[in-house]
């Protein structure tokens, strides 16, 4: 029990349960779609930016509680940062739940996806976002795939 | 995991009353003694595949000790021996199915091997515009694609029977999409995501009534369901020997002698051929005609082992018990709150599949696997029946013979504790 409530901690049963910026935009300026074919967890993302500033993200999807509140913790730290700003939490957080480096003290609140080092068979659901933000930001068309 | 008193006491009580005694035939199973995350494993992954008793890893073990060599080429005595062992498994196989003749089984590497044997083989020949090929709502995707495939190769179309909310075959419905230009049907005879055993039965005569030849997916009925392909009168029926408490890499295809001899091969090489000039060859006879190369010779022997150890337990016996955990897991997790059951035929396999409401059945099967449990979660290959029931994906407990109830309790305290994290 307490092991898994450092994966399933309070702050990512919330996320998952509520999360933030579900919803469709409109005015988007650039989107993505991530698929995760092993569980079917699909997340489709919208991003607003302005130069490369990122004024504004949501998602909408369906997933487990794993990648849902790493979808809404992503849409709630990225807001108001450069591409290159996000590019670098992408680093920090690929690293943070695969075990494989210091986590980033830059993470902030997305630090709470931690636990998820210890699951080697729900990492992916905790990057799929995270692949389906590069693609977003490179104007990649094909779906991400997580396999 | 360690037999205690009560466990003995309690074998010994139902042993006197003639039940079916688990706990011994747990011995025999030696990964079931192990744990995981520090709790007794619970293994309920059953319809992915099931573990292998003591007889068949030792079966294995003695072909590669003491008699390995190829089958069908040399005269030395290792050889004849490995190919003594070969061929008495495809007798054991002939008898578990009653075919007529051990000509009509042939060894594949799997269930989906074998649809694929039967669709490039047999399908495509038979296939052109216009023609259809019918199949359910609840097949396994290895028994849509091949045929989908081969339906946008040749401009063939692939017709889908409903099933209704239980999970059961809509009998009209499926007899309506029996036509004049159906080459096939290709059904599943128990589902993997839902556990309906399909009337067979009905389901091949009304074919048969139109002239339409039937395959049988029986992945998830071979070790659960006594087979007779001559009473069954399927033209063709699959299973894989690692759902049979078999080695994986090893499976079956049975199919009528008359329908075998007028189909091509599936794969060319060795061992298939009679005679090979630069000009032309002949194929060899049945079934090494869909036998080419070297074969998983010890995967067919462990599968053989793994028929004799069925026998011996009686397969009826095991069905009966395995029909008992269903009833009573139905029961119980079907009373935890929130819980909704996916599946509920009046006739099923042992597989009992569920979601669980505000709750992915990911995180579902992640908090059952620290506790020891281990369930199958996600679209478990059957898209369409996620599609029909609305969910995106399911968490699937399914019971073998060496289960016990008190193992679904564990399962049920499981489940409570999903619930206590998830609120
Ligand atoms: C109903 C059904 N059909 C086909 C298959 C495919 O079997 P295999 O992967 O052994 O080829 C499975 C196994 O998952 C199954 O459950």
């Amino acid at each position: 029990m307490e092991e898994l409530r450092d994966l399933y901690q309070e702050v990512i049963v919330d996320h998952s349960r509520r999360p933030r910026n579900f919803r469709v935009m409109a005015d988007a300026t650039a989107t993505a779609e991530g698929y995760n074919p092993l569980c079917g967890d699909k997340v489709m993302l919208y991003l607003k930016l302005e130069g490369d500033v990122i004024r504004d993200v949501a998602f909408q999807g369906s997933g487990c509680a794993i990648s849902t509140a790493s979808a809404s913790l992503l849409t709630e730290s990225l807001k108001g940062k450069t591409t290159a700003q996000a590019e670098e939490l992408f680093e920090g957080f690929h690293k943070l739940v695969t075990g494989s480096g210091a986590p980033d003290k830059e993470l902030g609140k997305l630090a709470v996806l931690r636990g998820v080092r210890e699951y080697p068979m729900r990492v992916k659901c905790a990057t799929l976002v995270w692949h389906t933000l590069r693609a977003a930001l490179k104007g990649e068309r094909q779906p991400v795939s997580t396999e | 995991m360690n037999t205690t008193s009560t466990e003995v006491a309690a074998a010994a009580g139902r042993e006197a009353r003639g039940e079916f005694d688990v706990w011994r035939i747990r011995e025999d199973f030696p990964v079931l003694r192990q744990t995981v995350h520090g709790k007794p494993l619970v293994y309920l992954d059953n319809a992915a595949t099931t573990q292998k008793p003591r007889a068949v890893i030792a079966a294995i073990d003695r072909f590669y000790t003491a008699d390995c060599s190829n089958v069908h080429r040399g005269v030395h005595l290792l050889s004849e021996r490995a190919t003594m062992a070969y061929e008495e498994a495809r007798g054991k196989v002939r008898r578990f199915l009653n075919a007529a003749s051990e000509r009509e089984i042939i060894f594949v590497r799997g269930t989906t091997e074998a649809i694929n044997l039967v669709a490039h083989s047999f399908g495509r020949p038979r296939l052109g515009p216009g023609d259809e090929v019918v199949l359910t709502h609840m097949e396994h995707h290895s028994n849509i694609v091949p045929w989908q495939l081969l339906c946008e190769e040749k401009g063939a179309r692939l017709r889908v029977a409903p099933i209704d909310d239980r999970g059961e075959l809509i009998f009209e419905e499926f007899e309506r999409l029996l036509r004049p230009c159906t080459r096939i049907v290709a059904v599943a005879h128990v589902s993997n995501a839902l556990g309906t055993v399909n009337p067979l039965r009905r389901i091949i005569e009304a074919a048969h009534a139109r002239g339409i030849p039937v395959l049988v997916d029986g992945a998830q009925a071979a070790a659960h369901i006594r087979l007779d392909v001559q009473d069954l009168d399927c033209d063709f029926y699959a299973f894989s020997g690692h759902k049979l408490y078999g080695p994986s890499g090893i499976g079956v295809l049975y199919g009528k002698a008359s329908w075998l001899e007028q189909m091509p091969p599936y794969q060319s090489g060795g061992d298939m051929i009679r005679t090979v000039s630069f000009e032309k060859t002949t194929f060899n006879e049945l079934p090494y005609k869909f036998e080419a190369g070297t074969p998983n010779i010890a995967g067919a022997i462990g599968l053989g082992a793994a028929i004799d150890y069925l026998d011996s337990i009686g397969l009826e016996q095991a069905a009966a018990w395995e029909q008992e955990l269903l009833a009573y897991a139905t029961e119980r997790v079907g009373a935890v709150p929130g819980v909704r059951l996916i599946g509920t035929a009046r006739e099923k396999g042992a597989v009992l599949s569920f979601v669980m409401e505000g709750v992915h059945p990911h995180d579902i099967a992640t908090v059952l696997d620290r506790q020891g449990v281990a369930v199958r979660a996600g679209h478990v290959c059957a898209q369409p029946v996620m599609e029909r029931f609305g969910v995106p994906a399911i968490a699937r407990a399914s019971f073998a013979f060496y289960n016990t109830r008190e193992e679904v309790d564990v399962l049920v305290t499981g489940l409570q504790k999903v619930r206590e994290i998830f609120g």
